[in-house]
């Protein structure tokens, strides 16, 4: 990102007009601030994909988008090596903006008026990138996936996947049916954010409700030597058996599966 | 039938409508059964008292009843003072009628004075509820049409439409017209004294309007099924009934979808009712907006207003469908 280069924006929104009236405000822009249109994208899964395709300096983001929202798609875009910076666009969302201006994070409102574009547009260079927390603070709910960067590529995991994550050192480890993926987050905070989704059975181990099977008595002994002689979680889709902390028994009452 | 006639203070009740007639019975049986209960608390005689009481008071409030429907009409084409007059006369009748012909018949016991006062008693006391109802619920219309601003249109949906207007204004500014014009039209309607029920027609060309600039933001994502072959056009509504339904499933149904999704609108009359359904695709788990009940609760409250228990929505959720169910009596301007 040097000065003397054209800014490169992207347009992410999921109604073509809104699409098509950024487009020509971009135009109106760069009659006064060099600037390129890298690419469209009618939803955050899609605007994703083209930014590991190509750069982008800047990103015009839709809040309000189906499947995942555009707050949601700031928080992956973070996971990329250089993130591009973020102006948010939104008719009305007065949760969201209230929270703007709390944190201090540029947002442009519907119908946009150009002189407010190219305002934001020349600042967006100098702009402090987003912080996961504060991301994370913003939104109401958890997210609907999981992102993990994969040799410099975004990995989107539907939450709805996720059989259970597993604190291992440094990382977490996210098990779907068919794989695992490595990611950089704490366990702790995942609990929070996912509350009710996921059930705490080990001090380093939340499994999804929706993936137990059952409970099994004895079989499973965890490094610490816990779980001898007591519960392991059984869960669907794969053979793995997690054991249940002496602590954490009670849930097996609760859940009432037992195998 | 206009909505001042059960709404505002200083109006007799409908007393055609269903809701009124039953409220009626329960405060009477009510009555009675206070009065019993001032004679004595055990079972056994209260059962008598009870009984006695009812063997006198049924037949005059079923005569009642059927008189004050047989004269809704005419009661309310008088003044309310004069409707009063008159509404105390024929109670006055009706209980001295009873009292003969009781006597006449089965020698019933009770002095002719005690009927007038039971009558007069509960007229008073009938009178007095539904004039205090009618204050309570007064209110609540205007509320309502302020209301009506707030939770009909979403300001979200006025600054998307108008944004997509502006994005119409380079490229095709024959449309861009066009949609402009149906949003005044809508906003003259929302505008409006709403407080008159309205042609069904009305709301259906309002409902289109709306859809019309919906589709031109969603595209091929909202599809929309209307099935209202043969619906009468006189059928008269509460205005503003299709139109915030609608709304709520293009934003709860059709906005939190990436590909495209159905909204059916089905409305049939049967005999004097009128049945309106409406379908949209549902998943609780894509809509993070949980939205307030504001224009589900804006819509039972005036239902109820002018149709009291005769009008009902229910709304249900399976599937991965959402239904919105209302059933309201058949009204046409024709008297």
């Amino acid at each position: 990102m040097s000065d003397g280069q054209a800014l490169r924006v992207l347009v992410v929104d999921d109604e073509a007009p809104a699409r098509n009236r950024l487009r020509d405000l971009l135009g109106d822009c760069a009659l006064k601030l060099p600037l390129e249109i890298v690419g469209e994208a009618e939803n955050g899964r899609r605007a994703l994909d083209l930014l590991q395709e190509r750069k982008a300096d800047v990103v015009l983001l839709d809040i309000r988008m189906p499947e995942i929202d555009g707050i949601e798609v700031a928080q992956h875009l973070q996971k990329l090596e250089h993130p591009p910076a973020v102006i948010f666009t939104t008719a009305y969302d007065a949760y969201a903006l209230k929270a703007f201006e709390v944190h201090a994070i540029d947002y442009l409102l519907k119908p946009i008026r150009v002189a407010r574009l190219l305002d934001a547009l020349s600042r967006a260079r100098a702009m402090a990138p987003l912080g996961a927390d504060v991301l994370n603070e913003i939104r109401r709910d958890g997210r609907s996936h999981l992102s993990v960067n994969e040799r410099g590529r975004i990995h989107l995991i539907p939450l709805a996947e996720v059989l259970f994550l597993k604190a291992e050192l440094k990382y977490v480890t996210v098990r779907t049916a068919e794989r695992e993926f490595l990611l950089e987050e704490s366990l702790a905070k995942l609990e929070q954010e996912f509350l009710g989704r996921f059930v705490r059975i080990h001090r380093n181990c939340l499994v999804a409700k929706d993936a137990i099977r059952g409970f099994e008595r004895g079989a499973v002994v965890d490094a610490d030597g816990e779980g001898e002689g007591g519960w392991a979680v059984v869960l669907n889709h794969v053979n793995e058996k997690l054991p249940v902390s002496r602590r954490q028994q009670h849930i097996v009452r609760e859940f009432g599966r037992i195998l | 039938m206009s909505i001042n006639q059960n709404a505002n203070a200083g109006a007799l009740p409908n007393f055609r409508n269903l809701g009124i007639v039953l409220r009626i019975l329960v405060i009477v049986d009510g009555i009675c059964l206070a009065a019993a209960l001032l004679e004595t608390s055990e079972p056994l005689p209260l059962m008598e008292a009870l009984v006695e009481m009812s063997a006198q008071a049924q037949p005059i409030l079923l005569l009642s009843l059927l008189l004050l429907a047989a004269f809704n009409d005419l009661l309310h084409r008088l003044s309310y003072r004069s409707a009063i007059v008159a509404l105390v006369a024929i109670e006055f009748a009706v209980a001295t009628a009873m009292f003969f012909l009781g006597h006449h018949l089965f020698n019933a016991a009770g002095t002719l004075e005690r009927y007038w006062l039971f009558t007069l008693l509960t007229t008073g006391v009938l009178v007095g509820y539904f004039e205090l109802r009618g204050r309570a619920l007064s209110p609540a219309l205007t509320e309502a049409r302020l209301q009506a601003l707030q939770a009909r249109i979403r300001p979200h949906f006025l600054f998307n439409s108008i944004n997509a207007v502006l994005s119409l204004m380079r490229q095709d500014p024959r449309r861009a017209e066009q949609v402009i014009e149906d949003l005044a039209e809508m906003f003259r309607v929302l505008m409006a004294d709403n407080r008159q029920l309205a042609p069904f027609s009305q709301e259906i060309a309002l409902a289109k309007q709306y859809l019309n600039i919906e589709q031109l933001r969603l595209g091929e994502r909202l599809q929309v099924e209307w099935d209202i072959e043969g619906f009468p056009d006189d059928a008269l509504v509460p205005p503003l009934v299709l139109q915030p339904l609608l709304e709520n499933a293009v934003y709860h149904g059709i906005e939190p979808r990436v590909e495209a999704g159905v909204i059916t609108i089905q409305l049939r009359c049967e005999r004097d009712r009128v049945r309106v359904v409406l379908r949209n695709p549902y998943r609780p788990e894509n809509d993070h907006h949980t939205g307030n009940h504001m224009a589900l609760a804006n819509i039972r409250e005036r239902l109820a207003l002018h149709f009291d228990a005769e009008a009902s929505i229910k709304t249900s959720a399976a599937k991965g469908s959402y239904e919105v169910h209302i059933v309201m009596p058949y009204i046409t301007g024709r008297a």
